[in-house]
């Protein structure tokens, strides 16, 4: 069943196509349709399954001479990114409905890409992982490229290029893997029970875990993401930064440190005192956390910010990953999904509530508009969503955070205390940011927009009522999700992981 | 000495006698009824005639197979070279059909003539292991060629382009033909299988080493590999577009199987190894240079390029890299990598040219400008470009990536044990990432640059776009279900035991 969120994709995408030109209205509500079905599918079986043990949901042959195999199958992470999926799918359609041009083409390049992602994020089988992980690159690049703002063309194809290196250092892991093991398949599990020589193993996880580490935003591999966010339409920014990138830490988590667990063990030497690819990783998750933080904090751009801001949250995610232990890395979970909400959130306010309506992201622009007396939905919307993002205790953020710098205290006490640090001036940027965008600053005369803004439209309030629910939810209940995340941890699949260095 | 019988060798000279026969219909058809009708009607006419005769072959390959070899390979039928055979007989068809549209030419006859000759000869060369019907069928094919490309005689690029062709294309079969009398009198024989007995040996003779060299030269140029490919920018770029489609598709499968046909048999035991650091003299180490010349160059000089068939020309030589790995490994799995890559690759590309033929007639050239915003005045065309386009740059769910995955994987998988080959590989995976760069700028002004103020919806024959669609629907099926094309070559490869 749930693998009719994939096909009703692509169907969605190839329906639209279809339709007779012109028709943008039922364009649409054809593709909010096609994203609702998707996500009450996932919804159903979500409030099936509440165990979060693997469950395969399709698995027919598919190149056998190669062992290739369609095997599409959920766990509790999984099920966990493909409910942020379909939510994210279906507010990013509802932020998008002041799309003009080229109605049709740009929600089937939508529905393209969303359909994608919930491939990558059920597929079992590693080839079949790669091909949704690949397909996703090209609706992205033209949902940039064609409908895109500030430098499209190259934001797009910067992002396409990272993306491709990516998948390509990831390409050559996996057919190392495929070949070294000699296994007539490409099964995650079976590969995964391969015991691959520790020294192969050292070398093919840092180039898979960095292929897709490219695509989750680690310094110093970031650079595409600023760009590719503030370039993207904002429909396409939400995707991006609220699933797309989490593509890049699923595969770090499911695929590299699945794969290969003994390529995190200790070196057995220590280069600047660092031991193993997990301290190095760990620490370039750290810089990227402060640095996105401290970068975000002197932006003019007001969707700078928030496209800095995605490279310090998801610096937790990857260091969330490092801490090896569950307590880290159920946190980690939580934030991909924490995270989806909240920078699908911010995105939509920035691009589609504000800029949409002034033109501008200038903050000294948009301050002297003094928006929170004219569009307060925004300004409200705002203020919760940056409070979220903030790690303010009742929102999703401050759950997965916290569970985040406690794996981390654990594992590395020290930089617990520099991710404090990140942390503060995670709280400055946001508040920077709301200051000068919304609220206008004494001594700076008020330059009301002319002619008038118009206001806040019944899809923007309604996709930003779902997103902030959805965070207050997970961040009142975070079982909700923890029941499923946590026994998908102990399950035989990471049996590697929690062997080879699990603390 | 066997006695010769020439009932058996007409029998299993069918096929081609097929072609030839309705090579010959058409042109006397053509000379003796055709001429005072339109040209569209003549071409229509003739290719019909044309497909009709292929397709007449593929039936009788198909049902009136037999498995034979004659005078030591001499004359070969068994289910691999029918896979060739056949391969080259499709995508002949399409080359027909795809002429039909055209009108640069008022030679009909002698068009679909030399087409269907040129068939002949790649179905010649699929089917022997024996030198001299190697070279006599590779200048069969090669003449034709010439002639196509200068097919357009209005045109004085078209025979600039010919002329090299035809120079460079002679002093290469100058060099094979050196190659080959030097087997001959290392071996004293021509039968691939019989030469690599006689030059089997612990040292490499250092007259084998020339004829090594000079026969990966006469190859190199047959496949437009690095550095012996200056004639392919060239004759993409001005000669008639079913020329080139033919050249790029159907004259590349011939070529690449009878290249790792030679190489494997023929020098089988004077392979040295191209595993770094320590590389073994022989013929492996010689295509291993070219494929990275040719995967640098090609992908590098293609991001410069501002026409898309030099483009794509510059795209096959890169290509032409790719696939000599799996000359390179020539196992009997990278011979079923190398088949299903050259047949996805020939299919992507015709039809790459298919929609620039229908470009350049409406718009005179094939400029990347003139793409601009294609998508607004034609989808259909646009979409299946961008078919095309990714399945070359490798992207799934599209024929040209699981080509590519394959490739990879024997490559790999020839050296078990080790990772000898792997920077092939890494540098193979690297070039295809800079390669969806200038593939994606193509794209971009397909789908993102608005278009030229004034231009008219372009207008798509109406043959052209089923032929479009069929060739864009068939690279999207093979890469979705791989299997379809890939269980037919393994058992032809198996059978055929090379």
């Amino acid at each position: 069943m749930l693998a009719w969120t994939i096909y009703i994709s692509f169907l969605g995408a190839t329906g639209l196509l279809l339709l007779p030109k012109g028709s943008v209205s039922s364009a649409r509500i054809f593709a909010l349709l096609t994203a609702v079905v998707g996500f009450s599918i996932t919804l159903t079986y979500f409030l099936q399954h509440r165990t979060g043990e693997m469950l395969t949901i399709t698995r027919v042959p598919w190149v056998p001479t190669l062992g290739i195999e369609f095997h599409l199958a959920a766990d509790g992470i999984s099920l966990t990114l493909v409910l942020l999926t379909g939510i994210i799918a279906i507010t990013g359609i509802l932020f998008s409905w002041n799309i003009e041009e080229r109605t049709k083409e740009f929600f089937a390049f939508y529905l393209l890409l969303i359909g994608a992602v919930y491939g990558v994020f059920l597929s079992y089988d590693l080839f079949l992982l790669f091909v949704f992980y690949e397909i996703v690159i090209i609706p992205k690049y033209f949902l940039i490229a064609i409908w895109g703002s500030t430098r499209r063309e190259y934001g797009a194809m910067k992002l396409a290029l990272y993306s491709f290196v990516g998948s390509a250092m990831v390409l050559i892991g996996l057919i190392a893997a495929f070949v070294v093991a000699g296994a007539k398949t490409t099964s995650l599990s079976q590969l995964a029970q391969f015991p691959f020589s520790p020294h192969f193993q050292m070398g093919a996880f840092p180039l898979v875990f960095i292929g897709f580490a490219i695509l989750a935003g680690m310094w110093p591999f970031h650079t595409w993401a600023p760009t590719g966010h503030v370039a993207a339409p904002t429909a396409a920014s939400m995707l991006l930064a609220g699933v797309v990138m989490k593509l890049g830490a699923y595969g770090c988590l499911r695929v590299a440190m699945v794969l290969f667990p003994l390529g995190l063990g200790p070196w057995g030497f220590h280069v600047l005192a660092l031991g193993s690819w997990r301290d190095v990783f760990a620490l370039l998750a750290v810089i990227g956390i402060i640095y996105g933080a401290l970068v975000a904090l002197v932006q003019k751009d007001f969707k700078f910010v928030i496209g800095y801001s995605s490279v310090s949250h998801m610096g937790f995610i990857l260091l969330g990953l490092m801490t090896l232990n569950q307590i880290g890395i159920s946190g980690a979970v939580l934030q991909m999904f924490s995270h989806g909400i909240l920078a699908g959130l911010l995105f939509a306010v920035v691009g589609r509530m504000v800029y949409a309506r002034t033109h501008t992201r200038d903050l000294a622009a948009l301050n002297a508009m003094n928006l929170h007396k004219i569009i307060p939905f925004a300004a409200v919307t705002f203020v919760i969503a940056g409070m979220a993002s903030m790690g303010l205790p009742g929102f999703s953020g401050f759950v997965a955070e916290l569970m985040i710098l406690i794996g981390v205290w654990r594992a590395y006490p020290l930089l617990a205390l520099c991710v404090g640090l990140g942390l503060i001036v995670g709280v400055v940027y946001v508040w920077r940011a709301m200051q000068k965008a919304f609220f206008i600053s004494s001594g700076i005369e008020s330059a009301p927009p002319n002619p008038p803004l118009p206001p806040i439209t019944m899809p923007e309030r309604i996709g930003a009522v779902i997103l902030i629910a959805t965070s207050v939810l997970v961040g009142l209940y975070p079982q909700m999700l923890l029941n499923i995340v946590v026994p998908a941890l102990n399950s035989p699949l990471f049996d590697g992981l929690r062997k080879g260095s699990w603390q | 000495m066997i006695a010769i019988n020439n009932a058996q060798l007409l029998r299993l000279a069918w096929p081609e006698i097929i072609v030839v026969a309705t090579a010959l219909i058409v042109m006397a058809a053509d000379f003796l009824f055709l001429h005072r009708f339109s040209t569209h009607v003549r071409f229509s006419l003739a290719a019909g005639l044309g497909v009709l005769g292929c397709a007449g072959a593929i039936i009788r390959i198909l049902f009136a197979s037999e498995i034979a070899n004659i005078f030591d390979g001499v004359l070969i039928s068994n289910p691999l070279t029918h896979l060739v055979q056949i391969a080259v007989l499709v995508l002949t068809i399409f080359t027909l059909l795809l002429s039909v549209d055209s009108a640069f030419t008022q030679h009909v006859g002698e068009f679909v003539l030399l087409l269907l000759v040129a068939t002949t000869g790649m179905m010649f060369l699929a089917g022997t292991q024996d030198l001299l019907v190697i070279f006599i069928s590779l200048e069969l094919l090669s003449l034709s060629l010439y002639i196509l490309v200068a097919f357009n005689k209005s045109s004085a690029q078209s025979w600039e382009a010919a002329l090299k062709y035809f120079l460079f294309g002679g002093m290469s079969a100058a060099f094979l033909l050196f190659g080959f009398s030097l087997l001959y009198g290392l071996s004293n024989s021509t039968s691939l299988p019989l030469i690599a007995a006689a030059i089997h040996g612990p040292a490499l003779n250092p007259l084998l080493v020339i004829a090594i060299v000079t026969t990966a030269i006469g190859f190199g140029f047959k496949i437009a590999a690095a550095p012996f490919h200056f004639w392919a920018p060239d004759v993409y770029q001005v000669a008639p577009a079913p020329s080139a489609a033919f050249i790029a598709s159907g004259s590349k499968v011939a070529s690449f199987f009878l290249f790792f046909q030679v190489m494997a048999l023929g020098f089988a035991g004077a392979e040295g190894t191209a595993v770094l650091p320590n590389l073994v003299r022989g013929w492996v180490p010689v295509l291993a240079l070219m494929a990275t010349v040719s995967m640098l160059l090609g992908n590098l000089v293609a991001i410069r390029q501002s026409s898309l068939r030099r483009l794509l020309a510059y795209s096959a030589i890169a290509h032409a890299g790719y696939m000599l790995l799996a000359i390179v490994v020539h196992t009997q799995q990278s011979l079923d990598a190398l088949l299903y890559y050259v047949v996805t690759y020939a299919l992507a590309t015709l039809g790459a040219f298919a929609v620039i033929a229908v470009v350049e007639q409406q718009k005179g050239d094939d400029q990347l400008s003139n793409f601009n915003g294609l998508c607004r005045q034609s989808p259909v065309l646009s979409f299946c470009l961008a078919v095309f386009i990714l399945s070359l740059a490798g992207i799934p769910p599209l024929a040209g990536f699981f080509a590519k995955f394959y490739l990879f994987v024997t490559v790999l998988n020839a050296t078990p044990g080790s990772m000898g080959l792997l920077w092939l590989v890494v540098l193979a995976i690297a070039m295809s990432a800079v390669s969806l760069y200038y593939y994606l700028r193509v794209l971009k002004r397909v789908y993102v640059t608005p278009p030229a103020v004034g231009v008219a919806a372009i207008r798509t024959p109406l043959l052209s776009q089923v032929i479009l669609i069929v060739l864009a629907a068939a690279v999207l099926l093979l890469g979705c279900a791989p299997q379809l094309l890939l269980r037919w070559i393994e058992a032809a490869v198996r059978v055929s035991g090379l």
